[in-house]
């Protein structure tokens, strides 16, 4: 008999490599560098809502100081950049980074499962017969790939909503965030909806925050421990921060009655802006 | 009286191994590609040696019935290496590890090859270090020393208490980067049955592949067997399950000389027995001897638990009998000391089977912190196999079989009586006579393969330039393959009661009861008429439910078994020729007034190797005389 | 007194790669709680061969909990539920009388089942044969003590190296991850001296083979809870910085730091 090399067959690869693209974006090729950039564009993300929801917190102040905040995103810049330059730079780049952290995930989670399904002799989504276990898994980590579609619907729900005011229809006034704000939220199911969302949200930051120390590699004992309270902090941050804008006006402590400027008289509302 | 060319060089033994090295002929480096070499096991011995070789530019075969490489049995080592490097100062050199492994294998051993390895012991523990071995280090960033079972210098490298773990580790990552490389193409669950020779030659083996049972033959220049100890033939032992003796043994069948099979070595502290279905023995490291008290209590059948005992109604038997070295006395002292004690009723645990070790001393000496930063692992382990906490309850502790010392004969080169096949590691005789000291078998596990080997197999295949090797659809294969093909189908054709499992149990108690730490005439006469009769059952009434197609490991037991039941009866005749105690090997006819062990120089001061001569006749005894230049014989005491 | 357990078992049957597989039950009776996970299976196998019927084949070997040849997931957790434990170390006194017990064989598409519970982990072999060693050629090495190595990056590159190369991490991840296992043999030839001159063509080269063969991580931690031999997440975040590094890095200019 002739001599045979025995090949065992877990020794044959699943997911063949492609062509090596150049640098940098062979990084991406690889699921670690995949990571990688889901790490960093969550990063820049969680700026975005935190600063997002920071500059809501203007609607405390009143509907004069919300519309100025919104002309203050419009002119960043000053007199370097033309007006909304930088802010459409900005939506630009969060896009884009909306699209790699979407693309990353999705992709990574093909491959997880193109590395399990084989093995699936049991039948459905589960990689044992038996009720598995989770040990360490907690709730948000299992949920990162539900938390995230919920947010990415209640974006596209949110820019529909307050953005474009698609279904505020005559309600819905240009330059008076304000006033939409109270008007989309006045309605309980839309509230309902941003709590979800916001409960969702959290929970996503919450696992993301710890995991993308992890990707990075950032990592010292001396202060791995801390990588936890940091994602519990900011979770708890975003979802009461988030969350008081729905309670609130569904609880009518905020409303458009006292205001100066009528509603829809957004000139007031600028001339108010310009007292300050 | 000379079949057995031992080749031991010329010259004062310090001189021997470079003078060797000088005059052994070399192969061309590039020629070495020329040669195919096959390493059957891949553990120590066999990854070091595939590793080597290859890396010199030989083409390698390497054959593991593991799924890896990395499972090699050698993993299970924990208390470390020896290395005559004296980095504490303490009086250490190659000479004195040297004496000491002679003078502890009771001056059984060819005192050439002992200062070989004590030669080498040093290069090992540097390539280990480079490899990335993460011995323990003192907080200089240096090599951490400690003493070991016997030794009254700190010689012993470790890393916590997987020291073999780590050394294969190192050793399976080098044979990976030649695999890697493809210098070594790699059988995994692949397991030998026969060795082949064309011409009285070895020119190659036998396999079956464990997963599809296919029965193929591979082909070499020279055939190298690192395929282990046999101590399995007592069923239960401290060795992995899968250990087994059937490569050296098909070897053996086919011309390689056996030698000195009664040397078996007891390892003094290991997990007692908890019943009958117990499938393997748990070795603790003998390290815990360094800190750990060994007692029993005074009374016969004292049931009371070790914390009522007090310290009056204890006896510290080795410390009693040994004060010079106390609890350190070596291996053999140590376990036959146990059996005594167990055997006169003093035992202690539900089935009577164990003595304490105690490291209350310790820990109130040192701290309870200081006990578990050196033994925390083992502390552990205990705990989880008996359930009780030996920090605050003393360890029970018996002897089991450990270690073989007798295996393959070879000559100085690490060649077998079959030219061209050669065994290295524990699957040879070679180092350690009648008994090893403790971390000396990692040490002449990488010996063999790193060092020795890659040096010593030159000598005969320099001549052979140009031969091409046998083609592997020779008759010779052929016949060997349907051979191997005869006896699985015999295996699977008996269609009886019993499993292999039951005959291997039976067979290990009557190893262990007539063959085991204590031996008399008597008893060795009643296991070769006991072996015999329980072989021939099992060769009618062994069921083996099944196919021989698909991965079946009673069928790759049955065949381990069926060699052990002639190996047993190697043993058994080796121990009854052998009047005389030495070593592992205790003859109670032979013993001092004080009961120890009584050598006899005058007429056994040799090495005794078996010719096969058949199935259905005896083997034959040859003997190679030791001589003894460089350490005086004398008898051991360790009071 | 030695407590005995009667126990009912639901074991994987399966008898090659491409058979689909089937749970068998099996009683399993007058257990003592002394015995090992891997003896009582021993018992029904016993108890099969008495029946001739055919025994179930596991991977096992050193039963001491090193070799890492045992696997098995029991009750949906790889080597059982004790933590820091193999399945040759688990043992009954770890149960209840009357418990109903799954047992199946490690899963991944990497690990194919070579046979009722016996996997085939060959995968692990091909990533460390594409850099997990150091490249140091027999006697080619300096007096050991030569290199200095701090003792707390020596303490800490063993507790990587102290991988048994079990699997229970891939078996573990929800994601049929091989992160766990990767990392903790780059960290332990990364975290010495020795390692430094290939460590970053290393990483690159066992990362990428790794992934040609397993899950993407999400972070779950499922694979330090299964490790019998407690190997850290720390290592996984090591491997991350190592990679993205070694991909930016002119290793041709190693010395610019």
């Amino acid at each position: 008999m002739v001599a045979t090399s025995t090949n065992p067959q877990g020794s044959t690869p699943i997911f063949r490599r492609k062509l090596q693209l150049p640098f940098p974006l062979n990084i991406y090729q690889s699921s670690i560098g995949r990571k990688w950039v889901m790490a960093l564009t969550g990063i820049g993300l969680l700026g975005f809502v935190i600063v997002h929801m920071i500059g809501n917190f203007h609607i405390y102040e009143g509907p004069v100081q919300l519309h100025e905040y919104a002309e203050t995103l419009r002119g960043l810049g000053g007199g370097l950049f033309p007006r909304t330059f930088l802010l459409w730079l900005l939506r630009i780049g969060l896009a884009g980074m909306f699209l790699l952290h979407i693309h990353s995930a999705y992709s990574l989670k093909e491959r997880s499962r193109k590395a399990s399904d084989k093995a699936d002799f049991v039948g459905g989504e589960k990689k044992y017969g038996s009720k598995r276990d989770y040990v360490a898994a907690n709730y948000a980590s299992r949920t990162m790939r539900w938390t995230g579609p919920i947010v990415l619907l209640y974006l596209l729900f949110h820019l529909a909503d307050l953005t474009w005011g698609w279904w505020l229809g005559d309600d819905y006034v240009l330059g008076d965030p304000y006033h939409n704000v109270v008007a989309s939220l006045s309605s309980l199911p839309v509230a309902i909806i941003y709590v979800v969302a916001t409960v969702a949200l959290s929970i996503h930051i919450f696992h993301g925050t710890w995991s993308l120390f992890q990707s990075l590699g950032i990592n010292n004992p001396k202060y791995n421990d801390l990588r936890r309270t940091l994602a519990k902090l900011i979770a708890g941050i975003v979802l009461v921060g988030n969350l008081s804008f729905p309670v609130l006006v569904t609880a009518k402590l905020i409303d458009d009655d006292n205001r100066k400027c009528e509603v829809g008289d957004v000139a007031c509302l600028e001339h108010e802006a310009e007292k300050h | 009286m000379t079949v057995l060319n031992s080749k031991i060089p010329d010259g004062p033994v310090a001189d021997k191994w470079e003078n060797h090295k000088f005059s052994t002929k070399l192969v061309n480096p590039n020629n070495k590609r020329r040669f195919e070499i096959i390493v059957v096991g891949t553990g120590l011995a066999g990854a070091s040696a595939a590793a080597s070789l290859s890396e010199l530019g030989y083409k390698v075969k390497a054959f593991t019935f593991h799924d890896s490489p990395r499972r090699a049995h050698s993993i299970a080592a924990q208390g470390g290496i020896n290395g005559a490097k004296n980095y504490t100062n303490d009086g250490d050199s190659v000479h004195r590890l040297f004496y000491d492994t002679v003078k502890g294998g009771d001056y059984r051993s060819r005192e050439a090859n002992v200062h070989r390895l004590a030669e080498v012991s040093v290069n090992i523990i540097d390539q280990a270090a480079a490899q990335g071995v993460p011995f323990a280090r003192e907080y200089g960033g240096l090599l951490d020393n400690r003493s070991f079972g016997g030794a009254q210098v700190s010689r012993t490298f470790y890393a916590r208490g997987q020291t073999g773990q780590q050394l294969l580790l190192g050793a399976y990552q080098a044979l990976a980067k030649q695999v890697a490389s493809g210098g070594i193409e790699l059988h995994t669950r692949t397991e030998l049955l026969d060795v082949v020779l064309k011409d009285g030659r070895a020119c190659g083996i036998v396999t079956r592949d464990l997963v599809s049972g296919e029965v193929a033959s591979h082909s070499g220049h020279a055939v190298v067997l690192a395929t282990g100890g046999y101590g399995n033939v007592y069923y239960l032992s401290t060795n992995a399950m899968a250990c087994n003796v059937t490569a050296a043994w098909r070897a053996h069948r086919k011309g390689a000389f056996f030698a000195n099979p009664c040397y078996t070595q007891i390892h003094p502290t290991c997990i007692p027995a908890s019943d009958e279905f117990q499938s393997k023995l748990t070795l603790m490291s003998e390290s815990l001897r360094n800190d750990g008290r060994i007692w029993v209590p005074d009374a016969f059948d004292d049931t009371r638990s070790p914390s009522q005992i007090p310290d009056s109604e204890r006896d510290y038997y080795l410390e009693r009998k040994y004060p010079a070295f106390g609890n350190l006395v070596p291996r053999d002292v140590a376990s036959r000391n146990a059996k005594t004690v167990v055997d006169q009723g003093k035992g202690v645990g539900t089935l009577k089977n164990g003595v304490y070790l105690d490291f209350e001393a310790a820990i109130e000496r040192d701290g309870e912190a200081a006990v578990r930063s050196k033994y925390g692992n083992l502390f552990d382990m205990y705990q989880n196999i008996t359930g009780e906490n030996p920090y605050q309850t003393p360890m029970r502790i018996y002897p089991a079989i450990h270690y073989t010392m007798g295996g393959v004969w070879v000559d100085y080169n690490l060649m077998t009586t079959i030219p061209g096949c050669y065994s290295i590691g524990e699957a040879n005789f070679s180092d350690h006579g009648a008994n090893r000291l403790g971390a000396s078998a990692l040490m002449q596990g990488l010996a063999d393969g790193y060092f020795v080997l890659p040096y010593t197999i030159g000598d005969d295949l320099a001549g052979r330039l140009g031969e091409a090797t046998v083609p592997t659809d020779d008759p010779v294969f052929a016949e060997a393959e349907a051979g191997a093909h005869d006896q699985i189908n015999r295996f699977m054709s008996i269609g009886g009661t019993r499993s292999v499992d039951w005959f291997h149990r039976e067979l290990g108690k009557i190893v262990w009861d007539y063959i085991g730490m204590e031996r008399t005439r008597e008893g060795l006469e009643k296991a070769l008429s006991e072996i015999p009769a329980l072989e021939e059952e099992f060769w009618k009434d062994l069921r083996l439910p099944g196919s021989a197609a698909t991965l079946n490991s009673g069928l790759e037991k049955a065949g381990r078994v069926a060699d052990f039941f002639e190996l047993a009866k190697l043993m058994a005749r080796d121990g009854l020729d052998r009047e005389e105690s030495c070593g592992g090997h205790f003859r109670a006819e032979h013993q001092t007034d004080e009961g120890e062990a009584q050598r006899d120089d005058e007429n056994f001061a040799h090495v005794a190797a078996w010719e096969w001569n058949g199935a259905d006749s005896v083997q034959t005894r040859h003997q190679e005389e030791l001589t003894f230049e460089n350490v005086a014989l004398t008898q051991r005491s360790y009071k | 007194m030695t407590q005995e357990l009667n126990l009912t078992l639901q074991v994987w049957r399966q008898e090659g790669a491409s058979d689909p597989g089937h749970f068998e039950t099996y009683a399993a009776n007058g257990i003592s709680e002394d015995m090992s996970f891997l003896e009582m299976l021993d018992i029904i196998n016993e108890d099969l061969i008495e029946n001739d019927q055919i025994p179930i084949e596991f991977d096992h070997d050193c039963r001491e909990g090193i070799c890492g040849t045992c696997s098995l997931m029991i009750n949906g957790q790889a080597h059982g539920q004790e933590k820091a434990t193999t399945t040759c170390q688990l043992h009954m006194r770890k149960f209840n009388d009357g418990d109903t017990i799954v047992v199946e064989p490690f899963r991944a598409r990497a690990f194919p089942v070579v046979k009722d519970l016996v996997v085939d982990r060959s995968s692990f072999d091909r990533i460390i044969e594409s850099g997990g060693y150091i490249s140091v050629n027999t006697g080619a090495a300096s007096d050991a003590n030569l290199t200095p190595v701090p003792k707390e990056a020596a303490d800490t590159s063993f507790d990587a190296a102290a991988c048994i190369g079990c699997g229970a991490c891939v078996a573990a991840c929800p994601n049929s991850a091989a992160q766990l296992f990767t990392s903790a043999k780059l960290a332990h030839l990364n975290l010495i001296p020795q390692g430094q001159s290939q460590r970053f063509e290393r990483t690159e080269t066992m990362v990428d083979t790794m992934e040609t063969f397993f899950g993407s991580c999400t972070n779950h931690g499922e694979c330090h809870e299964a490790c019998p031999k407690e190997i850290s997440l720390d290592f996984i975040a090591f491997m991350n910085r190592d990679y993205v590094k070694a991909k930016m890095k002119n290793r041709k200019l190693a010395g610019q730091s």
